[in-house]
């Protein structure tokens, strides 16, 4: 861990043996794992891993069967645990309100439980679509946006909450590798700046290792690696070295 | 079949305790209002028109045949205004405005706007179901009123043009001011308003539980409409019994 890290508004992460079943199939078999105030904690896995269950898990969009979730040492089902923690999840699609304009989609969470007037609201939208590079796109609609200044604003809509957790749901799939580095190097920015503990789902190895302080990698619903990015690349398991060294080979190659 | 009753009642209970907040949703419940009304109003119009005109067209011959010309105005006015306006206009309405509700709501879930509401602490009741039952709640009786009078309109005129019935303006609409009174008016409009929560209800509940992609939208607006019809049907049965007695 960094110094410059410790005094954050960042707050701590621990899941505790989690498991979740979706019509009798087990899709999370005993997660346990912790991230640290400030950190970057990326999650890799091959897709259908559980990868995603798990991060509506911590968001709360879910009920574990089992186990428990602890947001700075408080469980998640304690209630007023997501009023008193800001967290805040970047969709895999961005999941921007396709009926209202970029503008108010950042502004949303703002509008509406009142916590500034208009004027200071479009003022805090304007500042917070330019931090991701996206000046002046406030009055266009989602649909008129590419893939990556939709997750852009998806990012943009988080920094609003001024969260203290953000959820990374697959931030780079679908974009091309020139927008997965300006995404990559938004999440470090975040994170220097405003010190927020960072948990990042992906299956994206060049983002993972780029970005993480450590990486966790799950296999069918099951942590089956946990370390530094040196120490899971290292990692003798053929599981977790067939999902990280997995390679194209032309027919005639192999 | 039980636990979708279970939870519309409970998803009409969390709406009435949000009905506080209503006013802080107002520019919703008004968009929503002018998107009803804007949607709807021609169609009612016109389809209450030709339905007061059908009226007048079946059971006028009949009446004058029998000596009972000044009976048409009374039957057509209490027809429109007990029965076939809110009961037609719910329908018209469950299909339009119902089936859009429905789609909109099931297409946020489904690309997962409703789970980006939540991670805002934003209540999808609050922000979606509240402005729209408000807005239909106040809209489909207003309609219904105008479809009453449209209707009657539509009434008259087919007396007077019929050459079997050949009834004049004045004498229609006199025999309908003496059969026809406000609580007549009152019990027609009561209906659409209970019609009105039905269509709400079961819509937006139905947008909410939608799942899988555009297939399990589609299906989720069949549903949303034909329910909504079954219980108007249903309800309208047994409305009139209770306001009969």
């Amino acid at each position: 861990m960094k110094d410059h890290r410790d005094n954050t508004g960042g707050v701590s992460v621990e899941v505790r043996s989690l498991r979740k079943s979706f019509n009798g199939q087990e899709v999370l078999k005993g997660i346990d794992f912790s991230v640290r105030r400030g950190e970057i904690f990326v999650i890799m896995g091959p897709s259908g891993s559980g990868k995603s269950v798990l991060l509506r898990h911590i968001i709360g969009l879910e009920q574990p069967d089992s186990g428990e979730i602890l947001i700075q040492g408080e469980s998640m089902q304690s209630s007023g645990v997501m009023d008193k923690h800001r967290m805040a999840l970047v969709f895999q699609s961005g999941a921007l309100l396709s009926s209202l304009t970029v503008g108010e989609n950042v502004g949303l969470y703002l509008s509406e439980h009142r916590l500034h007037p208009p004027e200071e609201i479009r003022r805090i939208v304007i500042e917070k679509l330019e931090s991701v590079g996206l000046k002046g796109t406030e009055d266009k609609m989602p649909s008129e946006l590419s893939g990556g200044m939709k997750k852009r604003v998806a990012i943009a809509r988080a920094l609003v909450i001024e969260p203290q957790l953000i959820l990374y749901d697959e931030p780079t799939s679908e974009l091309d590798p020139l927008s997965a580095v300006v995404i990559a190097e938004e999440i470090l920015e975040l994170n220097r700046r405003i010190g927020v503990t960072s948990l990042v789902v992906s299956h994206d190895r060049d983002l993972a290792f780029g970005v993480a302080d450590r990486i966790a990698v799950i296999h069918e619903g099951r942590i089956v690696a946990m370390g530094e990015p040196g120490e899971v690349e290292q990692n003798p398991d053929p599981v977790v070295r067939r999902f990280l060294r997995a390679d194209f080979k032309r027919p005639n190659e192999r | 079949m039980f636990q979708n009753i279970g939870e519309m009642v409970l998803l009409f209970w969390r709406t009435l305790a949000a009905l506080p907040l209503a006013w802080r949703q107002r520019q919703k419940v008004f968009d929503q209002f002018y998107e009803i009304g804007n949607a709807s109003l021609l169609m009612v119009c016109l389809l209450s028109f030709f339905i007061g005109g059908v009226i007048a067209l079946h059971i006028g011959p009949v009446m004058v045949e029998r000596g009972l010309a000044s009976a048409v105005g009374g039957l057509v006015g209490i027809a429109m205004c007990k029965e076939l306006a809110p009961v037609m206009m719910s329908i018209l309405i469950a299909g339009r405005i119902g089936s859009a509700m429905t789609a909109e709501i099931g297409s946020m879930r489904v690309y997962q706007e409703i789970d980006a509401l939540r991670t805002m602490n934003i209540d999808p009741v609050h922000y979606l179901v509240l402005p729209r039952m408000v807005a239909i709640a106040v809209a489909l009786p207003l309609l219904v009123i105008f479809a009453i009078l449209v209707g009657w309109l539509g009434g008259a005129v087919v007396s007077a043009a019929n050459d079997r019935i050949d009834i004049g303006f004045r004498a229609f609409f006199m025999n309908l001011r003496d059969v026809v009174d406000i609580p007549d008016v009152a019990n027609g409009v009561f209906k659409a308003f209970c019609f009105s929560l039905v269509i709400g209800i079961v819509s937006c509940h139905q947008g909410l539980v939608t799942l899988g992609g555009p297939r399990g939208i589609g299906r989720s607006v069949t549903k949303a409409v034909v329910n909504s019809i079954v219980l108007i049907v249903l309800l309208d049965y047994i409305l009139t019994r209770l306001l009969l007695s």
